[in-house]
């Protein structure tokens, strides 16, 4: 473990993305304490506030602090993103390696199907699904878990084909475990290296997927804290003040960049032939 | 392949939109109307009768290029649809176009130049490219180009054979927010596919022959790294449908993303089905496309 965070480490992706990712989750879990402003209390005489000693990042348009904000509304952002992509995976991981395992006919028509669902942009899928369940945060949860799974069973498959050749696979079909003892004992623990690469970048564009849903209004509701949602609501009053709009923005290029540089970091650290 | 594809399409369309909390009939006379005039329009309009026979005249309808009566205009959805996903072809397209201009030459520039200042560059900057969501990088560019320094118009869209340069003028800014991402994850894979080929024994070969750098890249490294950039850009047709459609709500470009946009928060299931169907058949015929393309160009694959 400890040479693996060393490999990790050694690369700038690696050692950056670490970095970043560890920052964000530790605002996620400490951000509720630090922040000097209760994030929706409004102070009509200080709107607009550029970045003071008083505000850090100055204030909004209802002169809530920003940085208050931001620092609660990682929660909200976050914590959603890796919980729909660890949903999202777990599906689709589950999905992918059934596919690869069954093989033949069974293989064919799974991924057949799975095409076919993703011929339906993520977005506009996840767009389908909040609309049926209602907006509201949790909802949007569901849309991005299930508008991920495909593409995770994709790669799952392809990850788990070449595990399935295995000797030790063969062996347990001749031992005679159950498909699914094998499935879930024999393959899944093998494939799980290339998969958390791929959920590591893939929390990022959950993120923005969350962001996206909060922007169009289908997502968190005002007055969360949800970057997302501020950026949206940010936009009529960019005219007066662009910090409103530009930290934000920050923050979410921060998470979305620290996830992917994690990612490939991982991806180098796990495979090192490269 | 394609037709199995859109056939569950239409199946999950058409499960998505009966789940929809949205009575069609109640729609259509408001909420005031009497049970009887709702069960009467029920029976003419078909929704009384079991779900499957509801889908197979549907499916009937669309096969034969009837995709419904919009709930909210009360005109035909297909023609209005394919109108506007004319106009999103439109920025589609210019979107693929500058993402291939500039990706591929910077892919190709950071494999060469792995591990120098200029790799180290291109990184950085694909980095950047997939760090916003679209609706954030629209509304920066907004803000920039159009309220600060005045270059181009800041939302709207005019056709470009009413008005050439006014029209192109109002499509600079929604091309670059969507190509942004697209050329980001293309220039890194260009780049990951001409480093393997770099490395292959045949380029060795060719090298050692006494081939120089320039003509081994031309003849034989390019050609076997820019064929799998066929598939991933067909793939990333999927991302440029959605962020064609939150691109198309922010510069209010009448195209088949506001369309839906405006139609599933209307709820009409018409219209949503034949914009979610159109979509999934966009994707499907230009990945169809990309693979006849693939083998036509690398001959290996039909021998598979």
């Amino acid at each position: 473990m400890t040479e693996f965070l060393k490999r990790l480490l050694k690369t700038p992706q690696g050692a950056i993305g670490t970095f970043l990712v560890v920052l964000v989750l530790a605002i996620v879990v400490f951000g509720p304490m630090l922040a000097p402003y209760d994030p929706e209390k409004l102070s009509p005489l200080a709107r607009y506030k550029g970045p003071s000693l008083m505000y850090w990042l100055g204030t909004d348009q209802y002169g809530r602090d920003i940085f208050s904000r931001l620092l609660i509304g990682a929660r909200a952002t976050v914590v959603m993103a890796v919980l729909a992509t660890i949903a999202g995976t777990l599906i689709g991981a589950l999905i992918g390696t059934a596919s690869a395992f069954l093989g033949g006919r069974a293989d064919e028509l799974i991924m057949r199907t799975i095409d076919a669902v993703m011929s339906i942009p993520s977005l506009l899928f996840a767009l389908l699904v909040v609309n049926l369940l209602g907006s509201s945060t949790v909802n949007a949860l569901v849309a991005v878990a299930i508008a991920f799974a495909p593409g995770m069973a994709r790669i799952t498959r392809s990850v788990a084909l070449s595990v399935r050749k295995q000797d030790y696979v063969n062996a347990a079909i001749a031992r005679g475990e159950s498909s699914a003892y094998i499935i879930r004992r024999e393959m899944l623990p093998n494939v799980i290296a290339p998969i958390i690469v791929e959920m590591t970048i893939r929390v990022s564009f959950a993120v923005m997927l969350f962001a996206t849903l909060s922007f169009l209004g289908l997502g968190a509701q005002p007055p969360a804290a949800e970057w997302g949602l501020m950026v949206s609501e940010a936009r009529r009053y960019m005219h007066m003040s662009a910090g409103i709009l530009i930290w934000p923005s920050v923050a979410i290029a921060i998470v979305a960049v620290g996830f992917n540089l994690l990612g490939d970091g991982l991806r180098d650290a796990l495979n090192p032939r490269t | 392949m394609i037709v199995y594809t859109l056939f569950v399409v239409s199946l999950i369309v058409f499960a998505i939109t009966q789940i929809l909390p949205a009575d069609a009939a109640v729609m259509m006379l408001g909420e005031n109307a009497t049970p009887e005039a709702l069960d009467a329009l029920r029976q003419t309009m078909g929704l009384d009768a079991p779900i499957w026979q509801q889908y197979f005249s549907w499916l009937w309808h669309v096969v034969q290029g009837d995709l419904g009566t919009s709930l909210r205009t009360g005109q035909p959805v297909g023609p209005a649809m394919f109108e506007a996903l004319g106009r999103s072809l439109l920025l589609a397209l210019f979107s693929i176009g500058l993402m291939l201009v500039l990706a591929i030459p910077l892919g190709i520039i950071a494999a060469i130049r792995r591990g120098k200042i200029a790799d180290m560059v291109v990184s950085l900057v694909s980095y950047a490219g997939v760090a916003l969501p679209e609706f954030v990088t629209a509304t920066i560019a907004v803000l920039v180009f159009a309220d600060w320094m005045k270059w181009l118009p800041p939302t709207g869209y005019v056709p470009l054979t009413e008005d050439f340069f006014g029209g192109i003028a109002h499509l600079v800014l929604p091309v670059c927010v969507i190509s942004i991402i697209l050329i980001a994850h293309v220039s890194r894979m260009v780049r990951s596919e001409l480093v393997d080929v770099l490395h292959t024994d045949y380029i060795r070969a060719a090298r050692l022959k006494g081939m120089s750098r320039g003509h081994v890249l031309r003849r034989h490294a390019l050609r076997n790294a820019l064929l799998p950039t066929i598939t991933i850009v067909a793939l990333d047709v999927g991302y440029l449908l959605g962020g064609v459609i939150v691109v198309e709500e922010i510069f209010a470009i009448p195209g088949i993303g506001r369309q839906l946009i405006v139609a599933i928060q209307a709820r009409d299931l018409p219209a949503i089905q034949a914009g979610v169907l159109i979509m999934a058949a966009t994707y499907s015929i230009v990945n169809f496309i990309a693979d006849i393309l693939y083998a036509w160009l690398d001959k290996r694959i039909q021998y598979d």
